[in-house]
């Protein structure tokens, strides 16, 4: 997992509310070995025509958003499926970091394992935004990570949670395999005492 | 959080499995929870790749099983068949990599294969107080045995692997109690969408919900299944069922069930698996089953789903501007015009299976509809069972020769239409009556237009050619 301290980048605006995993990566590209480039694959319907052609009208195909990393995005983005394939398609394209004021929880989780950061601010910061990144498009937002911190394009300071551990990962760049791995022993033993074995 | 909830005061059950498989807790408030059972399938390729990576085994080989489902062709069940090279090459994946750590795999050509979350209950795999994972967000169905059992992602997956363990944040508690009688036609595919329709595919995000009620206490537990199969629509993390002699009876005999004093001994523990009296909820639903009606999807969320007696809703009345926007777009992409009457749309295709309503039972209440009547000309409907063993119980029943009779197509188990991975898929622009449990855009193949059902209402649609209110079929 490649570390994240910090993050000055355009962010694009995704407007539509529950965006589905099957809008962020199609089920027809889940048979894709991980060495591909997911990010050809991401919002693919969207992006692109049912001949390869891109669609002008979407946010990523528009020239200034097209050097975007971080995506804003409404409730419950990332609902639906499992399939990490849609944060592996986010992150390929150079995607960092989502905001949005609450995301899927499976998705969430998923975010977190590859050095995508999911940030969660309020409603009343990010509908505002998401219609300021529409109307300025290629405004900036900042990301301070140790600091747990966002700037946005006006300036304005916002504190997002974080859990220490994913905070940890995420600045160091490593995964929680190694780190449960050193724990094999209560592992172990846990399993040899369970009243409730199966 | 019910973190002081779990520690010596009433318990919910999902406190109770929470805290007997909590293995130790991090400092930020994380535990790690001991997995007794993980399922696998043949979109698991690349976790097993981070394994290798790592030069990492899985730990418990003998708590995993595994079913090829969502590459395998509906039309043989035969690997011949799968022609696509990138398909195939999950199964082959699949059947390397459960051969090289001796996992069981229900392989091709074992009469024990199907849909994971079809295959997992029926083989007595799945059992109360159980914690159960799987790299799919439909693994929620596992609970309605009393498990707590959820969708992972690959990374995870590749950490159950190598420590049989997860870290995980404990969620809320809801409770969403169904009380009442269900009307003639309402199964539990209605009741499951009645709730979406209530609280939205938001609702239960970061919750676990539990579902009780006289109208649960009288479900088969294969429709328990079907109504926890679809909790991950409404965001919940997971949806459970505390069991009872319903659930006992069901596993009682199940091969991989356990049998004689072990089955005692499971017993006495599993009679301990249910909420205590005093636990309380962070949020409660209450739903009247009476005032159910058959449910039919209009749009891209399983969550704009109504009556079939009702009418598109008309995106002009309501207030938030997003939600406007969004019911509008989606009712562009379904085809549909505000107040147009839902029963009566013309529909091109019929999918009747999945993970949700791919049992024996769905096979039944399908079958009635069907039996005696035909195909409406220029439909094209299908019949998947969700497993060989669903798949030969209903020829055994008979059921193959009257859906074949009315011109329904008898497939082979596996996905399938559902999120149509395997090829499955109908044409741009095509209406599809589909008793699965995702109508986003684009599920069923680019442009095709998703109505989520009953499989009785399924088997209406088929044989009128539109959406229809099944209870005018069944004489009520």
């Amino acid at each position: 997992m490649e570390s994240l301290t910090h993050l000055d980048a355009v962010a694009a605006p995704i407007v539509v509310i529950n965006c589905d995993t099957d809008q962020i990566l199609p089920a027809r590209f889940l048979q894709k070995p991980r060495s591909d480039d997911f990010g050809q694959f991401l919002f693919r319907a969207l992006r692109f025509g049912p001949d390869g052609t891109e669609k002008p009208e979407f946010v990523l195909n528009q020239a200034s958003f097209r050097e975007s990393r971080i995506v804003v995005a409404n409730h419950n983005f990332g609902c639906g499926s499992s399939r990490e394939h849609a944060v592996w398609a986010l992150y390929d394209y150079g995607i960092r970091a989502v905001i949005a004021p609450s995301f899927g929880d499976i998705f969430f989780i998923n975010c977190l394992k590859n050095g995508l950061l999911p940030i969660v601010l309020p409603e009343t910061v990010v509908l505002p935004l998401l219609e300021y990144l529409t109307t300025k498009a290629g405004s900036r937002i900042s990301i301070d990570v140790p600091a747990q911190s966002v700037t946005l394009p006006d300036g304005a300071s916002h504190a997002f949670e974080m859990e220490p551990f994913a905070k940890q990962c995420l600045l160091r760049g490593m995964d929680e395999i190694d780190y449960t791995l050193s724990h094999r022993d209560r592992i172990d033993a846990f399993e040899r005492n369970r009243a409730d074995a199966y | 959080m019910q973190l002081e909830q779990g520690v010596g005061g009433p318990q919910t059950l999902y406190d109770k499995i929470w805290n007997s498989h909590r293995v130790m807790s991090r400092d930020d408030g994380q535990d790690l929870l001991f997995i007794d059972r993980h399922f696998i399938h043949d979109v698991t390729a690349q976790s097993f790749d981070l394994l290798r990576e790592r030069g990492l085994k899985p730990r418990s080989p003998e708590r995993i099983f595994g079913t090829a489902d969502h590459y395998v062709s509906s039309a043989a069940n035969d690997m011949s068949a799968v022609t696509d090279p990138e398909r195939r090459a999950m199964i082959v994946a699949l059947q390397r990599d459960a051969a090289a750590s001796n996992i069981t795999l229900f392989d091709m050509d074992d009469s024990r294969r199907g849909i994971v979350h079809v295959v997992g209950p029926e083989q007595g795999l799945s059992l109360p107080g159980m914690t159960v994972v799987c790299a799919d967000s439909h693994t929620s169905t596992h609970g309605a045995m009393g498990a707590l059992a959820f969708g992972i992602g690959a990374t995870e997956v590749a950490h159950v692997l190598a420590t049989q363990c997860l870290w995980q944040r404990k969620s809320s508690n809801m409770r969403v109690t169904f009380d009442g009688t269900p009307g003639p036609g309402v199964t539990a595919k209605d009741l499951i969408l009645a709730v979406i329709a209530r609280i939205g595919v938001a609702g239960a995000v970061g919750h676990v919900i539990e579902y009780r009620g006289s109208a649960i206490a009288g479900l088969s537990v294969e429709a328990r299944l079907t109504l926890c199969n679809m909790s991950i629509e409404a965001g919940g993390r997971a949806g459970m069922i505390a069991p009872d002699d319903t659930t006992f009876a069901y596993l009682a005999g199940r091969p991989f069930a356990p049998k004689g004093e072990e089955w005692d001994r499971a017993m006495a523990h599993w009679r301990t698996l249910f909420t205590d009296p005093d636990a309380t909820f962070d949020r409660e639903v209450h739903i009247d089953v009476a005032g159910i009606a058959p449910m039919v999807t209009w749009g891209t969320t399983p969550e704009y789903a109504c009556a079939i007696d009702r009418r598109v809703p008309d995106p002009a009345l309501q207030a938030d501007p997003d939600l406007r926007a969004a019911m509008s777009t989606a009712l562009d992409y379904m085809g549909l015009a505000p107040n147009e009457a839902l029963e009566g749309v013309a529909i091109d295709r019929v999918f009747i299976g999945s993970c949700t309503n791919g049992r024996i039972e769905d096979m039944r209440s399908a079958a009635e509809v069907a039996r005696g009547r035909h195909v409406a000309s220029g439909v094209e409907a299908w019949v998947v069972p969700g497993s060989h063993e669903v798949r030969a119980q209903a020829e055994a029943e008979g059921l193959d020769r009257v859906f074949k009779e009315a011109g329904f197509q008898w497939r082979f188990p596996g996905c399938s239409m559902c999120l149509a991975t395997n090829g499955d898929i109908a044409a741009p622009g095509q209406r599809c009556a589909s008793t699965s449990n995702r109508n986003f855009v684009g599920r069923q193949g680019p442009g095709v237009r998703t109505h989520l059902m009953s499989p009785a209402m399924a088997a209406a649609a088929a044989v009128t050619g539109c959406l229809t209110d099944v209870r005018r079929l069944l004489g009520a």
